[in-house]
């Protein structure tokens, strides 16, 4: 089973300014309390955009957006897949950030969501550019690790094993984990705990 | 140069070098609760997969578990849903699940280690990023997301990139009223909460030799607040000792085989490390949380930092704002509302027996509403045997069902408005414990004690 090749990521932006931002806020854990991951793009930031009423998420401005623009370590605490699927339910195809934190990053490959580096200089940039002017569009494409903005091109960072994965169509993993099933048995067969010592 | 633990179970794990670059790792141990897992079944039927090693996959229920009123069906519909959904799944799979009616739930991570289900030189999965609390017994243990909870399914592996490995270092004798967690809020601290990324922490030295298995759960399990992938403790006597005659330990003549295999994980003497970090022990003193991550934490007789100080571990004025406190304010004399000792960090029966041993004979403030909620059922009896229960209810400290609580209010125990609550749990997010503007202080049981009977955060060390 392989899943659908991404490469190229174009649309507006949405910046979201703060560093450490953790995946508690992006989907708080009462609306983890359900058996499916419907309707979890209603409750993205929910408590944050009750704190604040011209949070980007309840902007108007921002409500066609398909990038998020983050700081420094996006995505870091829990483990919850909900926090990338409520984003990417929202409608965000794509992460832009300074950095991400792993497990976050796992998840959001694992979703087929990319989430890709760029320099604290240019996210400053970019969020000026995006907050100035909110229907920029922003073009990312892994295949040429760059983000294309007002026909400016800027490297971004990402793992040559994540590219290697969106591009190949096999960021659902599953299908790869059990190309050879066989060597798994074989491996677990060799495993002094799984033999009983 | 020797290897580490790290890279001698990654190469016993491999299954194979992956076209993208990743390695594709054996799971010797998966771990499965009622949040995380419902899609991740859902899936799996609809891709016609089946479970393919459901003898090494084990359930238990934690997060939305009731502590007070159990009947079921729960009030809390949703919560209902949620267990009714991994008592179907663990059924149609054959999948052993610890329900509320066993003497054996509790959880995830609190369980794993008690039934000695967790063991040196596995590598472990669960849908909970705290999972790296296993690590305390020498195994690679990875918290994971709902997807990866189906691959695990389906294929008992994963693809992982390489890991850097980073040595923690605490030399030297931790003074009275100073515990394991303190150890890991000063680690967070000085490296920052993004400062393991794209590492494994190995936690040794002096201070951590000594340590119980209790202590090195409690550092292993908030290596993830530091952002590292995965934290352990080389396997030593006290492992051994601690695993003999579990539940899932080998028995009689395996054990004696599984000692010496398990010696053998050992990262080496001279094994190669990407960094190493040292800590002087007895220069760590009880620390709290002040801030909105667990990186924001100063001794107990230190002040909060101002606006604009230096490796505070990130922006003071966003987190000063939202916890109501004052820069340049001493941390100790903060009233607190409510106080909660419990969590994965630390809800095992030491941490009831220090909590318990500051609050013997005392009162809990007037002001203050407090809560006892023990790990696991097992911890909850043994507490009981000794008495601890008795000792927390006459101080006017609420005594609880096992599970996972306040820690993340998914069940009924939650803060209420903007309440500042004294908390061994491990993480202080905004909104973290079930009130969107409710406030954490995160602490060691015994702080979280003397802060109840004090009705403000106190220095524990002063009771002792």
């Amino acid at each position: 089973m392989s899943s659908r090749e991404i490469d190229r990521i174009e649309g507006s932006a949405l910046p979201l300014r703060g560093n450490n931002i953790d995946t508690d806020r992006i989907i708080p854990a009462r609306f983890l309390k359900a058996i499916t991951f419907d309707g979890l793009g209603d409750h993205v930031f929910e408590d944050d955009r009750a704190a604040r009423s011209d949070h980007p998420f309840s902007n108007p401005l921002y409500q066609q957006a398909r990038i998020i623009l983050a700081n420094d370590n996006f995505g870091s605490g829990s483990s919850r897949e909900h926090a990338p699927q409520a984003l990417n339910r929202w409608g965000i195809d794509a992460c832009v950030g300074e950095s991400f934190s792993e497990i976050f990053r796992g998840n959001s490959l694992a979703i087929g969501l990319p989430c890709v580096t760029v320099s604290p200089d240019d996210m400053g940039r970019l969020m000026d550019l995006v907050e100035h002017t909110p229907d920029t569009v922003l073009a990312l494409s892994l295949l040429d690790r760059s983000l294309t903005v007002d026909g400016q091109r800027i490297s971004i960072g990402v793992d040559d094993s994540v590219r290697g994965a969106f591009l190949a169509g096999t960021w659902d993993a599953t299908g790869l984990l059990l190309d050879d099933f066989d060597v798994v048995r074989g491996v677990a067969a060799r495993l002094p705990y799984v033999r009983g010592f | 140069m020797g290897k580490t633990l790290l890279k001698k179970v990654w190469d016993l794990h491999t299954v194979r070098p992956l076209s993208t670059g990743q390695t594709q790792l054996f799971i010797g141990l998966h771990l499965i609760h009622e949040v995380t897992t419902p899609q991740a079944f859902d899936m799996l039927r609809a891709r016609g997969a089946g479970v393919a090693f459901p003898d090494r996959t084990f359930g238990t229920t934690d997060h939305i578990i009731p502590t007070l009123d159990q009947a079921r069906p729960f009030k809390d519909m949703l919560a209902e849903a949620m267990l009714s959904a991994l008592e179907r799944n663990c059924s149609e799979y054959d999948i052993p699940l610890w329900n509320l009616d066993s003497e054996h739930q509790g959880i995830v991570h609190v369980i794993g280690p008690e039934l000695g289900l967790t063991q040196p030189g596995m590598t472990i999965a669960c849908g909970d990023s705290h999972t790296s609390t296993h690590g305390a017994l020498g195994a690679v243990a990875f918290g994971i997301g709902t997807s990866q909870v189906r691959d695990v399914l389906a294929s008992q592996s994963l693809a992982f990139d390489p890991l850097k490995v980073r040595r923690i270092e605490v030399n030297g004798t931790l003074g009275d009223g100073v515990f394991a967690k303190d150890v890991i809020l000063e680690i967070i601290h000085r490296l920052g909460v993004q400062g393991g990324v794209g590492h494994a922490y190995e936690y040794g030295g002096t201070a951590v030799d000594r340590m119980s298995i209790d202590e090195r759960l409690t550092m292993c399990n908030m290596s993830i607040e530091g952002g590292a992938r995965v934290g352990y403790v080389n396997p030593d006597q006290i492992t051994f000792d601690y695993l003999r005659g579990r539940r899932f330990a080998p028995k009689d003549d395996a054990f004696d085989r599984a000692v010496s295999w398990w010696r053998s994980i050992a990262s080496d003497a001279d094994a190669d490390y990407d960094d190493v970090v040292e800590l002087a022990a007895a220069e760590i003193e009880p620390r709290v949380t002040w801030g909105i991550n667990p990186g924001q934490s100063v001794g107990v007789s230190e002040r909060i930092p101002v606006r604009g100080a230096a490796g505070a571990n990130g922006a003071v004025a966003e987190a000063l704002e939202f916890m109501g406190l004052t820069g340049g304010a001493p941390i100790k004399g903060t009233k607190v509302d409510v106080a909660f000792v419990g969590s994965c960090t630390n809800s095992r029966l030491s941490d009831l027996r220090e909590a318990a041993r500051i609050a013997k004979g005392q009162q809990v403030a007037s002001h203050v509403t407090a809560l006892v909620v023990p790990g696991s059922q097992a911890v909850r009896a043994a507490a009981e045997r000794e008495g601890l229960d008795q000792v927390f209810r006459e101080a006017g400290f609420e005594w609880r069902g096992a599970g996972c609580s306040m820690c993340l209010a998914m069940n009924p125990d939650r803060l209420e408005g903007n309440q500042l609550c004294a908390s061994s749990s491990n993480r202080n997010f905004k909104g973290r414990q079930g009130s969107p503007t409710g406030r954490t202080l995160l602490m060691s049981p015994a702080m979280v004690a003397a802060a109840a009977l004090a009705g403000e955060v106190a220095d524990v060390r002063d009771a002792l």
